[in-house]
C-alpha cells in the first residue's frame, strides 16, 4: 500500500516520539506576525532562551496595520506597541521582518507563497489558524497556538499528534461563475464545520487538477473552517510554475534536484486513505452563508433553509443565526440587503482574485450602489503594486470601490476597518462569526470575490452569473 | 518553570449551551491588541454577555449563581475557529479562574491551546453534556468534580466517564504540559533530522 503526501512530509520530520505519544516534529518555514507572537518572545526570554534557527522565521504584520494609510506612528497607541514589540523582537533575534518599509509587507498567508518561501514538502507553523492555507503547495501547514509559537522559536519543532487523511475529489468541471470559494463554502456546508477535525484535507480530482495556484490557496485556505487541521493539493507542474523564479526558490541546479524531490512526495497512486469524499463539480452553484458559521450556507438561487432539516443537535445554532442575521427560513437569500461589501483578506486578496472582478465590470458602467461603503483590499503590497500597475486601481475607484492598502483589513477588524450597529456586509473573508468584522451585532454573508462586487453594485445580493452575464 | 499538577479539578461549574462556540465569541478580536495576557479574563464571552444584557436575559458567566466556577460546562466543536490562544488565556482568568472545561467535542488548535495553558478538556457523550448542563442549571451549587485519574466527571452523586488523549493525561497528572522543555531535550535529533532533509540543505546546492 503506498503513502499519501501527508505522510510521507510527516514522517521525514519527525525528530522522536514523545514521552506523551505525540510526535516531535520539525518545522521547515515559521512565519510570525505581530498578534500571537509577542507573548512567545516574552515566555522565551523569561526562560533564558534564544531563537534556534532564526533564518527559518520569517515575519510581517497584517492583523493590525491601518489599510488607509500605512504611515507611523499609528493612530491606535495599542497597534502601535504591538508594532514595536515585533520591531524589537525580530531586531534582538535577527528574524527577517518583511515590513511596510521594504514593500514586501502583506498578509502572511500571502506573502509567504508570494516570496518563494512556501514551497511543496515542507513542514510550516504559523500562530494563525489560516495556515492551511499554504498546503496549496503540497506542504503541511499547521495554524498553532503562542505557547507553540515559542516552542517552534526555541526548537524549531512542534508536538504534533498524526492525522487521518481524508480525500476530498472534486470531478468534472466547474461551471462558469463558479469559483475555488464556491467549492471550499459547499464542502463545508456537506461535511459540517467540525467534519474535519482529526483529518488532513487532501484535495485531488479534475477541478483541483485545472485550479491555479491561488485558487488552490482559497480552497486550503478554509480547510480549518471545516475543522481540518491542514488541508493540501499534491505538487504538481502548476505548482512549479508558480515557484520557479521566486525570491527564495531554488536556482540553478538546486531547482531541478528540488522539483524531483517534490514529484517524490507526491500522493502515492495507491495510498491509502482514512475517508474518501467525492464531489461533482457540476453541482456546485455559487455560496452565499446565512448563518454564523461557514457551515450556514446556500446556494445563491436557494433559500434559507428550515431548522427541521437539521439534525436536532444543529437546530440550536440555526436558530440562533434566524435571530442574529435577522433572516427567516425560507427566505430566498437573493435580494437579503447589503451595508459593506469587502474584496480581500488571506482567502480571496490575491491578484487573480481581483483580475476575475476587474474583467467582469470594466467598461460595463457599473456603480457601487450609493448606500454600500465598498472596499477592496489587497493582500499584500505586491499584489497592490501590480494592481496599480495594470490600472486595476481605478477601474475600482470609478466603479466605486475604495482601494486600500494591504493588511487582514474587515476580515477581523483588529484595525480601523469595521462594520457598525448591524451592517450586513457581502465578504470575500473566511469567517462569519459573530461579531468577527468589529460589531458585535454586525452580520457577514461570506462569498466568492465576484459575488461580493454583484452584491456592492446590486445593493444586495445577487446573482453574479445574471448581473454580469456570465454563460 | 514546572507547573503544578492537574489530576482532580472540582468546584463549581458554569454552563454555557450551544454548538461550535468559536474563539471570537470566546474572546473577541479586539481584546488581541495587547502584548500580553494579563486582563484578558474579565473580557470572556464579553459581546454574547452584552448582548444577552441589552436584551434583559443574563449570560451564565454573569449570572451570580455560577460565580466561582471552576469547570465550564459546554456542547459540540467549542473553541472552533481562529488559533488565538488568548481564548484559554483568557477563560482561565475569568472569576476564580476556569480550569477544567467538559464538552461534547473541542476543536483540535483549542484543545492543543488548552493543554499548554494547562486546562483539561475531557469528553463526554451528548447524553452526559445535557445531563451535567441540567443538574448545573438546577443547581448551580453542585460540586463537579474533574478526575484524570479514574476519567470520571462527577456532579452531585451523579458519576459519569469521560475521555481524554492519553498524552495530555499523563502530561496534566504529572505537571509536564509545558512542550518547550521535553523539545529542548532533543536539541541533537533536531538538527540530525535537518540534515536528511533535502530542502533544510538548500537541495545540496
Amino acid at each position: 500500500m503506498g503513502k499519501s503526501l501527508y505522510e510521507k512530509v510527516f514522517d521525514r520530520h519527525v525528530v522522536t516520539r514523545l514521552p506523551s505519544g505525540q510526535y516531535q516534529l520539525l518545522t521547515g518555514l515559521h512565519l510570525i506576525h505581530e498578534v500571537t507572537s509577542p507573548q512567545a518572545f516574552s515566555m522565551l526570554e523569561g526562560r533564558g532562551l534564544g531563537v534556534l534557527m532564526p533564518e527559518r522565521t520569517f515575519a510581517t504584520v497584517d492583523h493590525i496595520i491601518p489599510t488607509k494609510s500605512q504611515l507611523r506612528p499609528f493612530s491606535d497607541s495599542l497597534a502601535e506597541e504591538m508594532m514595536i514589540a515585533l520591531e524589537r523582537n525580530v531586531k534582538k533575534h535577527g528574524i527577517r521582518y518583511l515590513s511596510p518599509d521594504t514593500g514586501e509587507q502583506g498578509i502572511v498567508h500571502v506573502i509567504g507563497p508570494e516570496q518563494g518561501l512556501t514551497q511543496p514538502g515542507m513542514t510550516i507553523a504559523c500562530g494563525d489558524s489560516h495556515t492551511s492555507t499554504h498546503g496549496a503547495f503540497g506542504a503541511i501547514a499547521l495554524g498553532i497556538g503562542t505557547s507553540q509559537v515559542r516552542d517552534v522559536l526555541a526548537t524549531q519543532t512542534l508536538a504534533m499528534d498524526k492525522l487521518k487523511v481524508r480525500r476530498i475529489e472534486v470531478t468534472g468541471a466547474l461551471r462558469p461563475g463558479v469559483y475555488a470559494k464556491d467549492v471550499t463554502l459547499t464542502i463545508i456546508g456537506k461535511l459540517g464545520v467540525n467534519g474535519g477535525v482529526g483529518y488532513a484535507y487532501e484535495y485531488g480530482g479534475a477541478v483541483i487538477d485545472r485550479m491555479s495556484m491561488e485558487e488552490r490557496m482559497t480552497l486550503c485556505n478554509m480547510s480549518i473552517e471545516g475543522g481540518a487541521r491542514c488541508g493540501y493539493v499534491n505538487p504538481d507542474e502548476t505548482t512549479f510554475r508558480y515557484i520557479e523564479g521566486r525570491k527564495f526558490a531554488p536556482k540553478g541546479d538546486a531547482w531541478g534536484r528540488a522539483v524531483a524531490d517534490w514529484t517524490s512526495l507526491r500522493s502515492d497512486a495507491d495510498a491509502a486513505y482514512d475517508d474518501v469524499v467525492t464531489l461533482r463539480g457540476e453541482d456546485i452553484e455559487p455560496v452565499v452563508t446565512w448563518g454564523i458559521t461557514p457551515g450556514q450556507s446556500v446556494g445563491v438561487t436557494g433559500s434559507i433553509p428550515s431548522s427541521q432539516q437539521f439534525p436536532e443537535s444543529e437546530r440550536g445554532i440555526v436558530e440562533e443565526a434566524y435571530e442574529y442575521m435577522s433572516l427567516k427560513a425560507g427566505q430566498a437569500i437573493r435580494g437579503t440587503k447589503v451595508d459593506v461589501a469587502f474584496i480581500g483578506s488571506c482567502t480571496n486578496g490575491r491578484l487573480s482574485d481581483f483580475e476575475e472582478v476587474v474583467r467582469l465590470i470594466q467598461g460595463k458602467g457599473f456603480k457601487v450602489k450609493p448606500h454600500v461603503r465598498a472596499l477592496v483590499v489587497p493582500g499584500s503590497q505586491a499584489v497592490r503594486r501590480a494592481m496599480i500597475d495594470k490600472g486595476y486601481d481605478k477601474v475600482f475607484s470609478d466603479a466605486g470601490f475604495e482601494f486600500r492598502e494591504a493588511g487582514c483589513s474587515m476580515c477581523l477588524a483588529m484595525n480601523p476597518d469595521k462594520l457598525t450597529g448591524r451592517e450586513v456586509c457581502a465578504s470575500s473573508s473566511n469567517r462569519n462569526f459573530k461579531g468577527r468584522q468589529g460589531s458585535p451585532t454586525g452580520r457577514t454573508l461570506l462569498m466568492s470575490p465576484a459575488m461580493v462586487a454583484a452584491a456592492a453594485i446590486a445593493g444586495e445580493v445577487t446573482d453574479a452569473r445574471d448581473l454580469f452575464h456570465i454563460a | 518553570m514546572q507547573d503544578v499538577k492537574r489530576i482532580v479539578i472540582k468546584g463549581r461549574a458554569v454552563p454555557v449551551r450551544g454548538n461550535d462556540i468559536d474563539t471570537d465569541r470566546i474572546i473577541p478580536a479586539r481584546f488581541l491588541k495587547t502584548v500580553v495576557f494579563d486582563g484578558l479574563g474579565e473580557h470572556s464571552f464579553e459581546d454574547d454577555r452584552a448582548q444577552l444584557k441589552a436584551a434583559g436575559k443574563t449570560h451564565p458567566l454573569d449570572d451570580a449563581r455560577f460565580a466561582g466556577a471552576r469547570v465550564l460546562l459546554v456542547n459540540r466543536n467549542f473553541g472552533c475557529g481562529a488559533s488565538r490562544e488568548h481564548a484559554p488565556q483568557a477563560l482561565i482568568r475569568w472569576g476564580q479562574g476556569l480550569q477544567a472545561i467538559v464538552g461534547e467535542s473541542f476543536a483540535e488548535i483549542f484543545f492543543g491551546n488548552c493543554v499548554a495553558t494547562g486546562v483539561p478538556c475531557a469528553v463526554v457523550d451528548a447524553a452526559t453534556a445535557e445531563a451535567l448542563l441540567s443538574a448545573v442549571e438546577k443547581d448551580p451549587a453542585l460540586e463537579v468534580q474533574v478526575d484524570l485519574r479514574t476519567k470520571t466527571v462527577t456532579a452531585g452523586s451523579a458519576s459519569y466517564p469521560f475521555s481524554i488523549p492519553d498524552g495530555p493525561r499523563t502530561q496534566f497528572m504529572e505537571g509536564r504540559w509545558d512542550s518547550t522543555a521535553e523539545l529542548l531535550a532533543a536539541k541533537d535529533k533536531v538538527r540530525a533530522t535537518a540534515a536528511k532533509i533535502p530542502y533544510f540543505n538548500s537541495y545540496g546546492s
